[in-house]
């Protein structure tokens, strides 16, 4: 557990959207998945996931419906609408960018200035 | 598309939000219960027993009401959703304090009642141009001897000859018998050039118009157009009048059109009858058109700018053709500077503009007393609130969030008293605008209110709530919860509560500058009703009659006229008959000037005329029935006729400007711009003609047996009962002609008329005074009251303790006499500083006058007094047990 990563300001949404993307999930089933993908290393807080569904589901790029879980439990299973995939794409490239900025910008070695 | 697809997603959020409350919470707590379940699930799995299992996956989910809360704000519209909230709050605390309430909401009310009428008056007369195509560009015109006075050749060398209009209409008033079919009655209307209708593009609501094709030399056009109300009101609406013969005066004359309903004449406050083409004026009253040196012709010309021409050129092109007419005409015309303007106020604009700027800044300070009275309301809730607000912000609510619900309060007030305030002024605008001060004369209001009253009166209401709303903010804002929760509700309150003071001091100043300004308006009215208008107005009858109306021609006025006062003189009781051609003086807003030279004088033009004195033509025994005082020399008799030398006789200003002194006037000559020479035969006092606000002005009255004319009042002096003598009078008219329509009014009524801008100021200063004097009542009795509720207890020892009845009254109103003498006194200074926007409104408005200055003083004690009434009694009614045993 001490090997947890500090999620970065902004990004639930974004691993929300990609968990979503790989499959309709209901909220636990986020939670879960969003561990499972990231080894895991990420572990959301569970009081701030909701707000952050609802919140997606406002801006329209999350799509929720009920229906029933693996184990039979009735459940409100989230999925991406078409803007929502667009803007995964979005905010996967944008990420990229940053990622590979920071990445290179923190190898620096000194005789490269 | 993504745009409009995020758009929808928001709003349906906001929707199921408020549309589906309960089933949304429903819904949340389904989810988290599922959530919750299949966290159990999987520890269960994983080897925890159930019950610990369920426990731990509660634990661990965390606040379920927070999340709840958080998804909910997540969900945006969270700007409605607290405004809904604190609405409902505010709605709460106002049901629980109604006198509070009623009282906010009722002085809100009145500021914004007083506000929206004034505007509603402003909008009607000054901001909304007539009701015409393109009226913005629409400019009226008069040159020549006086605004609004020109004659008929004069206007056409205007229309022809300027270069800044696209066409030029004319009207003139015409006053007529109308018969259409029985009983001849007077009408009202407007003789107007053929191209009238066609400048101010109008089309007719049924038949047609007349137009400048039908304009063939003098009475080539017997038509008439009727305005709607009168088509209305006089022929029930009947469209089958197109074509229908009237006699207007006696002359034939056909209804050819009505005009639409939303128009009433190219003059504001004026509504017409009818409309008739000028070329038809010589038949119906019996003056040609030709005399150019006249000022009778026209009333205003008008026309639209052409494209690019400014105000400025068009009224430099319109003094190039006085000028050239001056050249031109020198015997006829004198050029004085021209006056262009916007259609429908003509040279009325200025006082009328005037009247409303006072009338405007006057109810601005209302809306001001009101404003600092609520914000002092406001400001003493809040500290009685002090504690709840404390609490709040002990239990972690944000300043921010206690002044918005604070705010929303003040907002909640504004828009109930804004609505109250807005509705009763809607009704009032509407009555006035319906409202006929004179049956006779077709004066009108166009006040009907519209959107932009609806706005103002809103936009001011929230305006001010906001104003008083943020009074108390800086208290809030310092507040500090520990302190107050600590100390109760009583100790937090000083002696210093300086803004509520100053906002005290301010809103008395303001109210008594405007109960200074009603006693002013008071006064001035006083003394125009008691001004020495240099005749008797009371027990005098005005006879007026026209015998074109009857068919009479020019030869027989005169005749005719001299067996009407002979035939009413025979009535018992009528001690004096006299009479005057024309208008009697200060009758209609008539009279008319002419040019007068000293005898001197060989160069007759106008320009260098001694001076324009009125002129009257009277009967001999015209000074006796008016009751003026003949000074010097004779009074005319009926040997002074067309075959006797001319004479006349001056007022004392006449004779003063003329010759130096009433004695030196008798037997000395002045001479008319035709060169005929007049001899003075006698001077009579000082009068007003015009208005009761005129300066003294000389006047001349010759005898009307040499110049005839037409129309003329006699003037019958009785103390019998005005009815009975009326009606006796037009027996004895009836018996010389039954076809004559006659009208009778007391001159003392036709005052009325004169009065009556003096009155409505005076009604309207009265009412923003009245309305001064109750906000600084409500005013000083709130403070007095708080601070007697606030020092109850103080009180309460002192008066156990033997304290006597003036000091514990020293005690709880010392404070709030002082503000009031310290306000009142800062009123009464600026009151006298504002003499000249008074001065606007009223008639010899002077503040300076000891009489107001007393009543101002005795009026703001009085109204001090009674709003301390009560407060003081109950300072003096404390049962000490009682309150000491309550705390």
């Amino acid at each position: 557990m001490t090997d947890q990563a500090q999620i970065l300001p902004g990004t639930l949404d974004l691993l929300i959207l990609k968990a979503v993307s790989l499959g309709p999930l209901h909220g636990y089933g986020v939670l879960l998945r969003i561990g499972q993908i990231s080894g895991q290393a990420l572990l959301i807080e569970q009081g701030a996931l909701y707000p952050a569904l609802f919140r997606l589901v406002r801006q329209g790029l999350l799509k929720a419906s009920w229906g029933t879980s693996e184990n039979n439990r009735r459940a409100k299973f989230y999925e991406l609408t078409t803007a929502g995939r667009k803007r995964l794409r979005e905010e996967v490239d944008g990420w990229n960018r940053l990622a590979a900025a920071i990445g290179s910008a923190l190898n620096a070695q000194p005789e490269e200035v | 598309m993504s745009a409009m697809a995020s758009l929808r997603s928001y709003l349906g959020s906001i929707a199921a939000k408020f549309l589906h409350r309960d089933q949304l919470g429903a819904d949340m707590d389904d989810e988290i219960r599922s959530h919750i379940e299949l966290r159990a699930e999987d520890l269960e799995r994983a080897g925890v027993p159930r019950a610990e299992a369920e426990r731990r996956a509660r634990i661990e989910f965390g606040g379920q009401e927070r999340v709840k809360d958080d998804a909910y704000q997540a969900m945006g519209g969270n700007f409605f959703d607290t405004l809904q909230q604190d609405v409902r709050f505010g709605v709460r605390m106002l049901r629980k304090s109604p006198s509070f309430t009623v009282l906010a909401v009722l002085t809100l009310a009145l500021a914004i009642g007083a506000n929206a009428i004034v505007f509603g008056i402003m909008n009607g007369l000054v901001l909304r141009p007539l009701n015409v195509p393109h009226s913005e560009n629409l400019y009226g015109t008069a040159y020549g001897v006086d605004p609004g006075f020109q004659s008929y050749p004069n206007y056409l060398d205007l229309r022809d000859r300027n270069h800044s209009f696209e066409d030029l209409a004319a009207f003139n008033f015409a006053f007529v018998g109308l018969d259409a079919g029985g009983n001849p009655t007077r009408a009202n209307g407007f003789s107007t050039t053929g191209n009238y209708f066609d400048v101010l593009q109008l089309h007719p609501y049924l038949g047609r118009f007349y137009s400048r094709a039908d304009e063939r030399g003098p009475n080539s056009a017997p038509y008439l157009v009727l305005s709607y109300g009168y088509w209305h009101s006089r022929f029930q609406d009947d469209r089958n009048v197109i074509g229908r013969m009237v006699q207007v005066n006696k002359h034939p004359f056909t209804i050819i059109g009505v005009a639409p309903p939303e128009f009433h004449g190219t003059l504001m406050f004026i509504s017409v009858d009818f409309f008739m083409p000028i070329v038809n004026q010589p038949e119906v009253d019996g003056q040609s058109l030709d005399t150019r040196g006249t000022t009778h012709g026209i009333f205003e010309a008008f026309g639209h700018l052409r494209p690019g021409v400014t105000p400025a050129g068009a009224l430099a092109d319109v003094n190039a053709v006085g000028a050239y007419l001056e050249r031109t005409y020198p015997k006829e015309f004198g050029q004085k500077e021209a006056w262009l303007g916007r259609v429908g106020l003509t040279s009325f604009a200025d006082p009328i503009h005037e009247f409303v700027i006072g009338l405007t800044v006057l109810a601005g300070l209302i809306l001001l007393a009101a404003c600092a009275n609520l914000g002092s309301l406001f400001a003493s809730r809040a500290a009685d609130r002090s504690r709840e607000v404390a609490l709040r912000l002990a239990l972690g609510s944000s300043r921010k969030r206690i002044l918005r619900q604070l705010l929303t309060e003040a907002i909640l007030i504004s828009i109930i008293g804004g609505i109250v305030g807005l509705l009763c002024s809607v009704g009032l605008l509407r009555e006035l605008s319906t409202w006929r001060p004179f049956p006779y004369a077709p004066i009108h209001l166009p006040v009907t209110p519209d959107v932009k009253v609806y706005i103002v009166a809103l936009l001011l209401a929230l305006v001010s709530g906001f104003l008083f709303g943020i009074v108390p903010v800086r208290q809030v804002l310092r507040a500090n919860p520990y302190e107050i929760v600590k100390a109760g509700s009583g100790a937090r309150l000083g002696r210093r509560m300086t803004v509520r003071d100053v906002l005290l001091v301010g809103q008395i100043a303001v109210c008594a500058v405007l109960v200074t300004a009603s006693m002013v308006a008071v006064r001035g009215l006083v003394r125009s009703l008691h001004s020495d208008v240099g005749f008797d107005p009371q027990h005098s009858m005005l006879v007026g009659t026209n015998l074109t109306q009857a068919g009479y021609s020019d030869a027989q006025f005169a005749a005719t006229q001299k067996r009407m006062i002979q035939a009413v003189e025979t009535i018992p009781g009528a001690e004096y008959v006299g009479l005057v051609n024309n208008y009697a003086p200060l009758c209609a807003g008539a009279g008319s000037r002419v040019s007068v030279f000293k005898e001197e004088t060989t160069d007759l033009r106008p320009a260098n005329s001694a001076i324009d004195p009125f002129r009257y033509d009277v009967s001999p025994e015209y000074f006796h029935a008016a009751s003026t005082t003949l000074l010097a020399g004779r009074d005319l008799t009926w040997h002074d006729d067309k075959d006797a030398p001319n004479v006349a006789l001056g007022n004392r200003q006449f004779a003063e400007r003329m010759y130096g002194s009433v004695e030196n006037a008798v037997g000395r000559y002045f001479k008319f711009l035709d060169g005929t020479r007049v001899q003075i035969i006698g001077v009579v006092a000082d009068g007003k003609y015009l208005s009761l606000t005129e300066a003294p002005e000389p006047a001349i009255f010759g005898p009307f047996l040499q110049a005839p004319t037409s129309e003329s009042h006699l003037v019958v002096r009785s103390s019998r009962d005005p009815q009975q003598l009326a009606a006796d009078i037009r027996t004895q008219l009836h018996g010389i002609d039954s076809g004559l329509p006659v009208d009778t009014n007391t001159w003392a009524s036709q005052l009325d008329v004169v009065l009556f801008p003096a009155r409505m100021a005076t009604l309207a200063l009265g009412v923003l005074g009245m309305m001064g004097a109750i906000l600084s009542i409500t005013g000083v009795f709130g403070m007095a009251a708080y601070s007697v509720s606030k020092r109850l207890r103080e009180l309460g020892i002192r008066i156990a303790l033997g304290g006597r009845r003036k000091e514990i009254l020293h005690t709880a109103l010392g404070r709030a006499f002082q503000l009031l003498a310290v306000g009142s006194l800062a009123g009464l200074v600026l009151g006298i500083l504002a003499t000249r926007v008074l001065a606007y409104v009223v008639y010899q408005a002077t503040p300076r006058d000891p009489l107001v200055l007393a009543g101002v003083v005795i009026a703001m004690a009085l109204l001090g007094l009674l709003a301390t009434w009560i407060p003081a009694r109950r300072a003096l009614s404390v049962d000490p047990l009682i309150l000491l045993r309550e705390e």
